[in-house]
């Protein structure tokens, strides 16, 4: 198939960027989106343009990199799946496709498509950790009983990403979705609940720091989210920040 | 000299972090309080519409009647200041969302040049901010035309010696061009209500941290029911008033 594209070009943070046109002759229907991205790449190259600047990593949708705003959705039209996992098969012969960057002020663009997402590495150094003694006295995992139902919603959280599309989906551009999946993977565990007051209130100032909107539950990050974290999360951020800044010590 | 000019900056920092932390300044919190804000505004929503479904009876009789509520609502003390909590709470609710909303603006600088937002949620939820102005300009249009008016503005006595806010209703309905103006404003204003209803019912419950498997389909069931049938029951009472022009 040929397809026009409309592509964010930006050469660094500081630049103003602009959408520029493009097109790909012969795309296989089976290829990814990224293997598109890749041969438009190779054509820019071969002619002596600079090729587009993406984020990609593993290309089986479990590392979170690639990102793109596809045609006005996070990771393009398909649900639940990341970019890695969007095929071509999914547009037709003739489509002209908008190819731009995740948008927050939290995200700033590094070049053209590719954004800084260290925002959501530094809320996840806040909190989003157990402290446990690693000098080699490892406890067995199994000591400590868990419900099956709380493990299961601990390892559903668990699935985010960190993507950054429940972000870019946002029309606040709030991280919610994210902290509330990281939140909530924790203090569902036994081995998560002893810091749990610190971590919610450490994890939502950092959040606030970095200046993502604030969540208004419009509930675009669920439909959007690549793994189908949901906004029960969401309410339990809410629940457990309430409690910790009624009972918090300081 | 350094280390003090570094010792400010994370005194100037931390006070930040303390500033934006907490019940007071962090995001959450801001919505805890549009939350328990909007949860009272939706139950003055209902007592008002039942003391005002009064006006389905313009007789001479149902008028008098409707001026003995007037005046108890504007003179027993508990409701006096259920009414100043009241103002408080709109004025809390529509300032706390302009800055939310001011905020959530500056959170993305750049637009997308491609937007599809109706694949992933609803209309409603994304314009709660516009919805919540046009509904805090009528409010000021409704209290300038009857609470001005009741308690400070020139208004006529009836039979039994009361302030005669039931003529003052249907004058306003019923005066012509203007009045026509004013019952489509009161239309287009509970619209609005609808939709922020629509939305904002259920935002309460999942920002006070209640989703629940069971419950939650209830409360959007109820929310979606009370988003229609509180603004309609409001909308009747202008249209009846203009209908019994003779």
């Amino acid at each position: 198939m040929d397809l026009k594209l409309k592509i964010w070009r930006q050469a660094n943070t500081n630049s103003k960027g602009s959408l520029k046109d493009y097109q790909v002759k012969n795309v296989s229907a089976d290829s990814s989106f990224l293997e598109m991205m890749d041969q438009l790449n190779e054509e820019l190259i071969d002619k002596g343009d600079d090729p587009v600047a993406f984020d990609h990593d593993c290309r089986e949708g479990i590392c979170g990199m690639c990102s793109m705003h596809i045609n006005g959705e996070p990771h393009g039209p398909e649900s639940g799946t990341t970019t890695c996992q969007l095929h071509m098969r999914k547009f037709k012969d003739g489509d002209t496709i908008y190819v731009e960057p995740f948008r927050a002020k939290a995200f700033p663009v590094l070049k053209d498509l590719a954004v800084d997402r260290a925002a959501l590495d530094r809320v996840i150094q806040a909190g989003g950790f157990v402290s446990v003694n690693t000098s080699g006295n490892t406890l067995d995992a199994n000591a400590i009983p868990v419900p099956k139902a709380d493990a299961d919603a601990a390892f559903n959280a668990a699935t985010c990403i960190g993507c950054g599309g429940c972000v870019a989906a946002c029309p606040n551009a709030s991280a919610m979705l994210f902290v509330s999946a990281k939140v909530s993977q924790l203090s569902l565990l036994p081995q998560g609940k002893v810091e749990a007051k610190e971590r919610v209130t450490n994890m939502v100032n950092q959040m606030d720091l970095e200046g993502f909107g604030n969540c208004s539950n419009v509930g675009a990050c669920a439909e959007e989210c690549p793994v189908g974290i949901s906004l029960e999360n969401i309410a339990r951020l809410n629940r457990e920040y309430l409690s910790a800044s009624l009972t918090s010590s300081k | 000299m350094s280390s003090v000019l570094v010792k400010f900056a994370e005194t100037q920092n931390t006070a930040k972090k303390m500033a934006n932390s907490g019940l007071l300044g962090s995001s959450i919190a801001k919505k805890y309080w549009m939350s328990l804000t909007g949860l009272f505004l939706i139950s003055f929503l209902i007592v008002h519409l039942l003391g005002n479904l009064q006006l389905l009876d313009l007789s001479k009789e149902g008028q008098e009647q409707f001026n003995i509520y007037a005046k108890f609502m504007t003179s027993f003390p508990l409701i006096k200041i259920t009414s100043y909590f009241l103002y408080a709470s709109i004025l809390f609710h529509a300032v706390d969302g302009i800055y939310l909303a001011m905020q959530n603006r500056k959170a993305r600088p750049e637009r997308y040049a491609s937007y599809k937002p109706n694949r992933n949620s609803i209309w409603a939820s994304r314009n709660m901010g516009l919805l919540g102005t046009i509904i805090l300009a009528f409010i000021i249009l409704h209290m300038s035309q009857f609470w001005y008016t009741m308690h400070w503005g020139e208004i006529g006595i009836d039979a039994n010696g009361n302030k005669d806010l039931a003529t003052v209703v249907i004058q306003t309905y019923q005066d012509g061009t203007a009045g026509l103006i004013m019952v489509l404003l009161y239309l287009i204003a509970m619209a609005a209500v609808a939709f922020h209803l629509y939305h904002g019912f259920q935002s309460a419950f999942q920002t006070l941290g209640i989703n629940h498997s069971r419950y939650t389909p209830i409360i959007k069931t109820v929310g979606a029911a009370f988003s229609i049938i509180v603004p309609l029951a409001y909308a009747i009472i202008p249209v009846f008033v203009l209908m019994a022009k003779n």
